[in-house]
């Protein structure tokens, strides 16, 4: 398969040298093919937030090396990889500055120097997927509304067309309808543009519904790293790290106890659903 | 980014110098630092940074720590050097073509440098071993007698505590923002200097609306939790001289005595 991410041996520390010291990252090793959509799961400090900011050069690691489409991002030209790598943080829309939405989506692009023409065409196209309205676009960022303001800021990240994108928590404080919308533009952007998706998030059941492979951090480390029908099947291992699996999975499970004909191994809503409703339908005939 | 800056950083201990009333170190570091003033002597200057570093010693600090601290300020210590060294008049030490170094000029070079690191470190002794809630605390004590003449004393301490409280947050957001900027391309400090001038504003827009913002619910919070100024208010710790603080205080007497001795006799 064709290698984007590869990560071989990386360590980093934060506050070196002080009594503060703190290892975030031990010995890491980890490579994504392109296309892929991945999640990464861990609890808090565990090292997901310093493991995606090694993706564009935002950290550099203290020790071993890690290569982007074929860039080590220790080496030059970073500006081109963070092109390549869009990195949306918790909270984007505290990066809004701009007098207006339209502004604010436009910086990246100018400081990419991309001409103006394109600017105008590829603004147009990502506000028409993120439904963001001419009349928003000429608004100042400060007058939106919570969702809208994310919207706006994921706007300014996925106008660069990044080909791997990387999301720290994108749906934390929005609403369950703007959460699922904003997750049905990445599934789209990740199915037909075909770019590379990797997602952080608390959620198990977000990342049962969205991701194929799911990667376990706990403490600096990689603990598993798998398809996500097999990392939800080691429940008791998820446990262990004060993790969980999706809750449907639970009632599935508990579903199995009283009728081992039920598929146990489910972990999306909508499949348990199909489960369940065929069960039910089969008891009836 | 720029998480690396470790002057006046607390730093958590159990020495006799983090256990000292904060008064009694606050007291003593500004005496202190006027004492710096008066001495003019290098054999006394040396004597005092000597005295600095034992008390890193005993805090148990380490002098590569304390050295990382001051490192910003030696770009200062250099330039003043230089001035002092190639600018005061006196007997020629050194003639090369038009320069002259003269004896004065070395002399007050050394002086100088001397008395800016020993005020730095002495400084930094004191950030180093007390927490700034207990600094801003023994603001207020010591200020207190100001309350007469109508000086909003509580409310000033209040201002310099909930500033210090959030310098590590507000150093975290600036680092985040830095971070999602860079991300987008942004490319901050660098080009001419109008440009890195304006490669601040993403970064400083955003920064300004937050606190803006975090005040405003700071704000909300105090007044939900009925805060309403410091009339009889009384603090969780009472601060409270002990024999420690004396035994301070004599050190602190003795030494000085010993070096406006070493100066005037020596």
């Amino acid at each position: 398969m064709n290698n984007i991410i590869t990560l071989s041996n990386v360590s980093y520390s934060y506050n070196k040298g002080t009594p503060l010291e703190k290892k975030a990252l031990n010995q890491v090793f980890l490579s994504i093919d392109k296309g892929e959509f991945v999640a990464i799961i861990g609890h808090t400090g565990s090292g997901k937030s310093t493991l995606i900011q090694h993706m564009n050069g935002l950290i550099k690691p203290d020790k071993g090396s890690i290569i982007i489409d074929g860039q080590d991002t220790k080496g030059k030209g970073l500006k081109e990889l963070r092109k390549k790598v869009g990195i949306v943080f918790q909270y984007p829309e505290h990066q809004l500055f701009e007098e207006t939405v339209y502004k604010d989506i436009e910086f990246g692009l100018l400081k990419h120097s991309i001409p103006k023409d394109e600017r105008k065409k590829r603004i147009k196209e990502i506000a028409t997927i993120l439904e963001l309205s001419d009349d928003i676009l000429l608004k100042s960022p400060y007058e939106l509304s919570g969702g809208q303001k994310r919207r706006a800021a994921i706007a300014g990240i996925l106008v660069l067309q990044p080909e791997i994108l990387v999301l720290d928590e994108p749906v934390a404080g929005l609403d369950p309808a703007g959460c699922k919308e904003l997750f049905n533009i990445v599934r789209q952007l990740h199915l037909i543009k075909k770019i590379t998706v990797i997602l952080v998030s608390h959620s198990m059941e977000i990342v049962a519904d969205y991701a194929d492979r799911i990667i376990v951090m706990d403490r600096g480390q990689i603990k598993m790293d798998g398809l996500v029908d097999e990392i939800f099947s080691r429940e008791d291992e998820l446990r262990a790290i004060n993790l969980s699996v999706p809750q449907i999975a639970k009632l599935m499970q508990l579903l199995n106890q009283l009728d081992s004909t039920i598929n146990s191994k489910i972990f999306t809503v909508d499949k348990a659903y199909d489960e369940i409703l065929k069960k039910v339908k089969k008891n009836h005939d | 980014m720029i998480k690396d800056i470790t002057l006046g950083q607390y730093l958590p201990g159990n020495s006799i110098i983090h256990r000292l009333d904060p008064r009694t170190k606050l007291l003593m570091t500004v005496s202190f630092m006027m004492v710096l003033f008066i001495l003019n002597s290098i054999l006394s200057l040396i004597i005092s940074m000597v005295i600095v570093l034992s008390c890193y010693h005993i805090a148990g600090i380490s002098y590569k720590y304390a050295f990382k601290g001051i490192k910003p300020v030696l770009y200062v210590i250099v330039f003043t050097v230089i001035l002092n060294v190639f600018f005061t008049s006196g007997a020629p030490l050194l003639v090369w073509k038009f320069i002259t170094i003269s004896k004065e000029g070395v002399n007050s070079a050394i002086l100088v440098s001397l008395r800016v690191l020993t005020l730095i470190t002495s400084a930094s002794i004191m950030t180093y071993t007390t927490t700034p809630i207990m600094l801003t605390d023994a603001i207020e004590k010591l200020f207190k007698p100001l309350k007469k003449i109508k000086v909003p004393v509580h409310e000033m301490a209040m201002m310099m505590t909930i500033a210090l409280r959030f310098i590590p947050t507000l150093i975290d957001e600036t680092d985040k923002i830095m971070k999602a900027q860079a991300a987008r391309g942004a490319d901050i400090g660098t080009g001419n200097i109008i440009q890195r001038a304006k490669s601040f504003i993403p970064i400083l827009v955003p920064l300004f609306i937050s606190s803006f913002k975090r005040a405003d619910d700071l704000a909300i919070a105090m007044e939900s939790r009925c805060y309403r100024g410091g009339e009889g208010r009384t603090s969780m710790r009472v601060l409270k001289f002990t024999n420690k603080d004396l035994f301070a205080f004599i050190a602190f007497v003795l030494f000085t005595i010993i070096l406006f001795v070493l100066q005037f006799f020596i």
